[in-house]
């Protein structure tokens, strides 16, 4: 029967199951989305100093951790470490330092375009009304990069949410995972199960991302 | 730690397969992504009524999920109501649902940079619409859109590594295969670290030279 497959999802505790493995993947990203934020705009004001070899070291990070697909890294910190160090870092772990370690570079890239997108005159006519650094830097420069920096970064948010997906690769039990179980578990009595299963999982990660997308849009365009 | 290299020389071959698998899935999920990203443009360009709103659903859908749950969707989902495809051609379909809206963000924002005046003496020298796009807007728009249409690539190529979800024999399903067959984990991770780098920094390379070469076609600047 090609309806029977949609029961599945409302069968015992199945669809809140498909949540709770959703918010796996969602609390990985949130932690990291909040970690790699200070961190970021403190590797942004980093990249920015004049110092060639502070540029060099944080040019051959940011290129390496964004030239490398997400798995890699993902790899990288599960199999790798654990074989290399001797550390037994669980999936979760590993994948909450990955991320940080990604969120960081390309949080730390935002910061940095933004900062050198504030024209030089800005930073004169703080100078001749005779702010120090840190007055320049509080009253003049983040008030303007806030702006361009906070849509910018809800959008990090979203593509945090996407990539988190690729943990069930190291062998995480989050929303795939659990739909397989599902589908598994009833392969004789609902066949189309996976289609439903699924299908569900796709609107599920559309829910959680697009008001957040929606938001970033939004204020993009109030903000320009 | 001591590198078995005769193990590495063993399973090259492996890895040259598996590379060689990545790199034709994302060279046809690339080609058919930036068909998509044309056609969805240009219906946005010049706002065709239903097709429209059908367009920016579908953006609005590729951008906000994730490759992996797509692909799944497709490999599993799918043949249950009578679509069957190989793992390969639901990769390429994948790639190319994903990548299409991000190209065709691209491309139109190249669209909208040509400017009006540009059109309007096309339209003077009696030039119909069509020839007017294929001669004088789409030209320039490319010019202004291939920065972003490069960075797509980039981002399209590293996301084919979730192919090996879907049981593709890509770098990471090799990879993963040899780890877990003998625990040679840092010969597998490096092998894989270096076949990436091969694909990938030559793309990147080639981009930023695109990229330098072009910022001086621009017209009027």
């Amino acid at each position: 029967m090609q309806d029977s497959g949609i029961k599945v999802l409302f069968m015992g505790k199945n669809f809140l199951r498909l949540l709770e493995g959703l918010w796996v993947t969602l609390r990985i990203s949130l932690i990291a989305v909040i970690i790699s934020i200070p961190l970021g705009i403190l590797f942004g004001m980093f990249m920015t100093l004049k110092n060639p070899i502070s540029r060099a070291v944080s040019r051959v990070y940011l290129e390496f951790i964004r030239i490398m697909p997400q798995l890699v890294l993902l790899f990288i910190a599960y199999f790798g470490v654990t074989r290399t160090f001797g550390l037994n870092l669980s999936a979760e772990v590993s994948a909450v330092i990955v991320f940080v370690l990604w969120g960081t570079a390309e949080m730390g890239d935002l910061v940095r375009g933004a900062l050198i997108s504030i024209p030089k005159h800005q930073y004169d006519s703080a100078a001749a009304l005779g702010m120090n650094r840190i007055q320049t830097f509080w009253y003049v420069v983040i008030p303007q990069t806030m702006r361009r920096l906070i849509p910018l970064t809800i959008n990090l948010t979203t593509r945090m949410i996407k990539t988190t997906s690729l943990v069930v690769l190291i062998g995480m039990t989050e929303v795939l995972k659990v739909g397989k179980q599902i589908i598994d578990a009833n392969r004789f009595e609902y066949p189309t199960a996976a289609l439903w299963i699924y299908g569900v999982i796709f609107l599920l990660y559309f829910l959680a991302c697009w008001p957040i997308s929606m938001l970033a849009k939004k204020l993009e365009k109030r903000w320009r | 730690m001591g590198l078995d290299f005769g193990f590495m020389q063993k399973y090259l071959p492996w890895y040259i397969d598996a590379a060689i698998l990545t790199v034709r899935v994302s060279f046809f999920g690339i080609l058919f992504s930036l068909v998509v990203g044309v056609i969805c443009s240009v219906i946005r360009y010049y706002k065709i009524p239903v097709l429209q709103r059908i367009v920016s659903v579908y953006i609005e859908i590729s951008r906000n999920t994730p490759l992996l749950v797509q692909l799944f969707f497709l490999y599993f989902g799918l043949p249950k109501i009578g679509i069957v495809w190989s793992a390969e051609i639901c990769a390429v379909v994948g790639l190319a649902f994903l990548g299409g809206s991000y190209m065709s963000e691209s491309i139109r924002s190249g669209l909208e940079s040509v400017e009006k005046s540009q059109i309007e003496s096309a339209a003077s020298l009696g030039m119909s619409k069509a020839l007017t796009m294929k001669e004088v807007i789409f030209p320039q728009a490319l010019a202004s859109s291939v920065p972003g249409i490069c960075a797509n690539v980039i981002f399209l190529i590293k996301e084919t590594s979730v192919v090996s979800g879907i049981a593709l024999a890509d770098l990471m399903y090799v990879t993963k295969d040899l780890i877990g067959l003998y625990y040679e984990t840092d010969e597998a991770l490096i092998m894989l670290v270096a076949f990436y780098l091969v694909i990938l920094l030559p793309v990147s390379v080639l981009a930023s030279l695109i990229e330098r070469r072009l910022r001086y076609a621009g017209f009027g600047n």
